[in-house]
């Protein structure tokens, strides 16, 4: 717990949250969570099924608002903003934290209008500058080679990794702050999970990455630091290195030497 | 164990298998040929009767009075094409919007639920109740027969088809893609405007041109209300002529010219129908 708050201390916090709890109507999904998310890394969610890691970050887009029996109860800020605040317009706080999800879910037009739909919701470029932002979000998400010669096509044409790099594409389009990623590789061959593997590392340059996934070696392949979480509690949180080769909780030894999960 | 060579009791099961196989298929086969039987008959006697009374002139000359050597049913193709798309003009826009309200909005809400019901039994309406309601709401207040009466009520034919197939087909979109353009920020009119009604679209526009076909044979709603007309008239305040009410009225003649205008009527509105279908049909197979 100490070293958790002192490896974080030295990082500038981009994500805080502060005693949440999520219920699905009744049933307590999220557990008096409290985690410090820091800026520019790729923050890891790992645990096995049901352990509330995709709820956790359906949560930090309000995506679960959709939904009138699901609710969130604490405090999560975003740079010491509450995002929960109702006060807060929500499409704002999307457009700040992007989201991509487990399956590729390209809009039925044309792959230059899937990247431009999302920055025309927000800012009217001209059409050179758009040219421009395409170019710039397909270039940043590795598939600009690939489709450069027909971004008129229905996005739907594209593979399904070439897909999942579109939406990825699309979400970094508006230029947000935060980037969740839903098990963006689970439905995808291991190319494509290679090739998005390598964005990832390349995003947090500029981006505050959180990604949830099934794939432990995934987790400690690309993320700074790991969240393991079980029966919506998070056991433990740290570097990921050290999450990984020093596990301070039983449990979360347990989960990654794979004798449990 | 060679492929093929099963043990006695699997067999014995693979054998039964096939033979309730066998059965299903035939009977399955003799119902569609059932089927397909009387539709080609139907066909073929309106390409039989339709076609001798087909020549130009069905399409520039007037109704005929009875025994007339020449005439046609250019007033009736033209009253029947006018009516059925401004009801359909009519219709659709009501229909696709209450669809997308069922399908987004009212869905577990007691006005959802309410508006199914109502859009439900106005599907299954007899037609005829539909055109003695448009006929004692506006036929019997406006004192007068009018294409105007006739569209309302075709209108109100297409509407519970359209928003039958648009709930149904909105219904069908993932709520995946609703949630990756909500992930984007984009508010809720601009996700179902540009997202999911696209996505929709063919399956929205399939159920548009099959209440088009729908109405271009009704004849019972037509008959209280837009009544008939000898003349060409394109003023929807007066009575207009129709395809299915020239045909009720030329088909039960004792005359010659009037039976063979009916025959090359419906082949007219078959055909018609068929297109529509085929293009129903083609649209939906693209979307796949």
């Amino acid at each position: 717990m100490d070293t958790k708050v002192d490896s974080a201390a030295t990082e500038k916090l981009k994500l805080s949250v502060r005693d949440l709890n999520f219920y699905y109507g009744k049933f307590h999904a999220l557990k008096h969570i409290n985690l410090d998310v820091p800026e520019h890394k790729v923050t890891a969610f790992i645990g096995p099924s049901g352990c509330g890691k995709s709820t956790l970050l359906r949560v930090f887009n309000r995506m679960f608002e959709l939904y009138p029996e699901q609710r969130a109860e604490g405090r999560v800020t975003l740079d010491g903003e509450d995002i929960l605040s109702k006060k807060l317009d929500v499409s704002l706080v999307r457009a700040k934290i992007g989201m991509v999800f487990q399956k590729p879910t390209p809009f039925p037009m044309s792959i230059y209008d899937n990247i431009a739909f999302g920055v025309r919701l927000f800012e009217s470029l001209p059409r050179a500058e758009m040219d421009e932002r395409v170019e710039w979000a397909l270039k940043k998400s590795a598939l600009w080679n690939e489709v450069k010669d027909k971004l008129n096509q229905n996005g739907a044409s594209l593979s399904g990794g070439q897909q999942q790099r579109l939406c990825i594409a699309r979400g970094i389009a508006i230029k947000p702050e935060v980037l969740l990623l839903d098990e963006p590789c689970s439905a995808l061959d291991p190319i494509s999970t290679g090739k998005i593997e390598e964005l990832i590392h390349e995003l947090k340059t500029d981006y505050t990455v959180m990604i949830v996934t099934h794939n432990m070696q995934q987790a400690a392949r690309c993320s700074d630091y790991t969240a393991y979480m079980y029966l919506g509690d998070l056991v433990e949180f740290g570097p990921t290195s050290e999450l990984f080769m020093k596990p301070k909780k039983k449990d979360t030894e347990d989960y990654i030497t794979g004798r449990f999960g | 164990m060679s492929i093929g060579v099963l043990s006695p009791q699997k067999a014995a099961l693979h054998r039964q298998r096939k033979a309730v196989n066998a059965v299903a298929l035939t009977l399955s086969l003799g119902a569609m040929a059932f089927g397909l039987f009387w539709l080609a008959w139907i066909l073929f006697e309106t390409f039989r009767l339709g076609l001798g009374g087909m020549a130009l002139a069905v399409f520039t000359e007037m109704t005929p009075p009875p025994l007339a050597e020449t005439g046609g049913l250019a007033n009736a193709i033209f009253g029947s094409a006018v009516m059925v798309l401004l009801a359909t003009a009519l219709g659709t826009p009501i229909g696709v919007m209450a669809g997308v309200y069922l399908a987004e909005y009212g869905q577990n809400t007691w006005l959802g639920r309410v508006t199914q019901f109502i859009s439900d039994i106005l599907l299954s309406a007899p037609s005829i109740v539909i055109g003695l309601f448009i006929y004692s709401v506006v036929v019997a207040q406006l004192r007068s027969f009018s294409a105007m009466a006739g569209i309302l009520a075709l209108a109100l034919i297409v509407i519970p088809v359209v928003i039958r197939t648009t709930e149904n087909m909105l219904s069908l979109i993932p709520n995946a893609l609703r949630e990756a353009a909500y992930a984007l920020g984009t508010p809720k009119w601009k996700v179902i405007s540009a997202v999911t009604l696209k996505a929709a679209r063919a399956g929205v526009i399939t159920g548009i041109l099959l209440a088009l076909a729908r109405i271009a044979g009704e004849t019972a709603p037509l008959l209280f209300t837009a009544l008939s007309n000898q003349f060409w008239s394109s003023n929807i305040t007066q009575p207009m002529a129709s395809l299915p009410v020239t045909i009720f009225k030329f088909a039960m003649s004792p005359y010659e010219n009037w039976r063979d205008l009916a025959w090359a009527g419906v082949l007219i509105i078959t055909l018609g129908v068929l297109a529509l279908n085929i293009l129903a049909r083609v649209l939906f197979r693209n979307k796949q």
